[in-house]
């Protein structure tokens, strides 16, 4: 499995997780079905570009900065679509974006690590 | 003139150095005696370069042939085999400037160094073991450390030797897996005091009395070194579950640091909210 798909399925799936806790705020409850599909899509978003920085760039440290700084600016993007609760979406967006840059790359091949066959 | 026991006993010794008339090379200090013959230091005039000598007390011709098939970066290389004016037989061989391993574990080295060591001593016999050569006396005052940590699997055994009885298999007939039994004792005698669970289960594994019982080849007991190596489970040990968690907490502990990061801004959130 390559970066970018790695970092798209834990973003989907984190992201998914991440739009779950808005469950436990009763005002956003209403809004559940949209803040799921808004928050997959962000952590889409973060793992593919994750995904294609880990496959040019081998760190853990920098892609977890990176995973973090893109988690950042979508989670930004986001309130600043609503407006509101900048704090309570860019904070855990932040380090969402931190796990989901570590998890690029330390999982997934990258380009050079292509399988060999033998030519006929 | 009275001879005295110390005047015979120099006359024996000068008698037993080997004639090294019509050779390229010039005696300088004996450096052990093993079970074959006598390992002498000795300087070869042409290349100007130190060597070791390995001199038979009887005729031997199949060890210098034997280790002159293993060409490998921890096997001593031989540079040539032949007769002494006095009807021995020798080799020429690299001469190894380092300690054997049973001096070089009491300086304490790390664990990590120690496992390289066993890592090296088992690649030479697995590769002799490809060549269908066994060891047959595998102990720590045959592997030799370097300098630059080079290391090197000495005196490899040929039919004539038995093996010394603290390393030797229980088994009467030495096979590859006999090896093995010494190796995991090597690895024993290498463990510091304390060694970790899976490490005493590899050496427990590579020497069980049953020879069947045992790994069935170097690289599988290496396998298993690498895999303790890389935080991984050994197949020599079923671990406990608790021991399992622990091992899965070391080896992902970063990621279990930004999840738990991630939980403590949700939480601090959450009662932010309610405060």
């Amino acid at each position: 499995m390559n970066k970018i798909v790695v970092g798209l399925l834990f973003g989907l799936i984190l992201g998914a997780i991440d739009g779950a806790t808005a469950w436990f705020t009763p005002e956003a409850r209403p809004m559940i079905g949209g803040i799921l599909v808004g928050s997959s899509i962000k952590g889409m978003l973060v793992g593919l570009f994750s995904g294609w920085f880990a496959r040019k760039v081998h760190s853990t440290k920098w892609g977890i900065a990176v995973g973090a700084g893109l988690g950042l600016l979508f989670a930004f993007l986001v309130a600043a679509m609503q407006k509101n609760h900048y704090l309570e979406i860019m904070l855990p967006g932040f380090v969402l974006g931190g796990v989901i840059g570590f998890l690029t790359q330390r999982i997934g091949t990258t380009d050079h690590q292509v399988s060999v066959r033998p030519q006929a | 003139m009275e001879l005295t026991d110390s005047i015979v006993d120099r006359l024996r010794h000068v008698a037993a150095l080997p004639d090294l008339v019509g050779t390229r090379y010039e005696l300088e200090s004996q450096i052990g005696r093993g079970g074959t013959g006598v390992v002498y230091a000795a300087r070869d005039r042409e290349l100007n370069r130190p060597v070791a000598l390995k001199v038979f007390d009887f005729a031997l011709p199949g060890e210098a042939q034997l280790i002159a098939q293993l060409e490998h970066p921890a096997i001593v290389p031989i540079y040539e085999s032949g007769t002494l004016a006095d009807g021995r037989s020798f080799y020429a061989m690299k001469r190894v400037v380092g300690e054997p391993l049973d001096r070089y574990v009491t300086k304490s080295p790390s664990l990590a160094e120690r496992l390289r060591v066993i890592r090296r001593v088992g690649e030479a016999l697995a590769f002799a073991h490809s060549r269908g050569v066994i060891h047959r006396d595998l102990k720590p005052q045959n592997v030799m450390v370097g300098d630059f940590g080079q290391v090197y699997v000495m005196d490899w055994g040929v039919d004539a030797v038995a093996g010394t009885p603290a390393f030797r298999a229980p088994e009467a007939e030495l096979d590859q897996r006999s090896d093995i039994y010494a190796l995991g004792l090597l690895l024993q005698f290498m463990l510091p005091q304390t060694p970790p669970h899976a490490l005493r289960a590899v050496a427990n594994k590579a020497t069980r009395p049953n020879s069947a019982d045992r790994y069935p080849s170097v690289y599988q007991f290496l396998a298993d070194i690498e895999r303790f190596q890389e935080g991984l489970a050994v197949e020599a040990w079923s671990e406990p579950l608790w021991h399992r968690a622990r091992r899965f907490g070391s080896r992902n502990a970063l990621l279990l640091w930004l999840f738990a990061a991630y939980a403590s801004v949700k939480f601090l959130l959450f009662f932010l909210r309610t405060v």
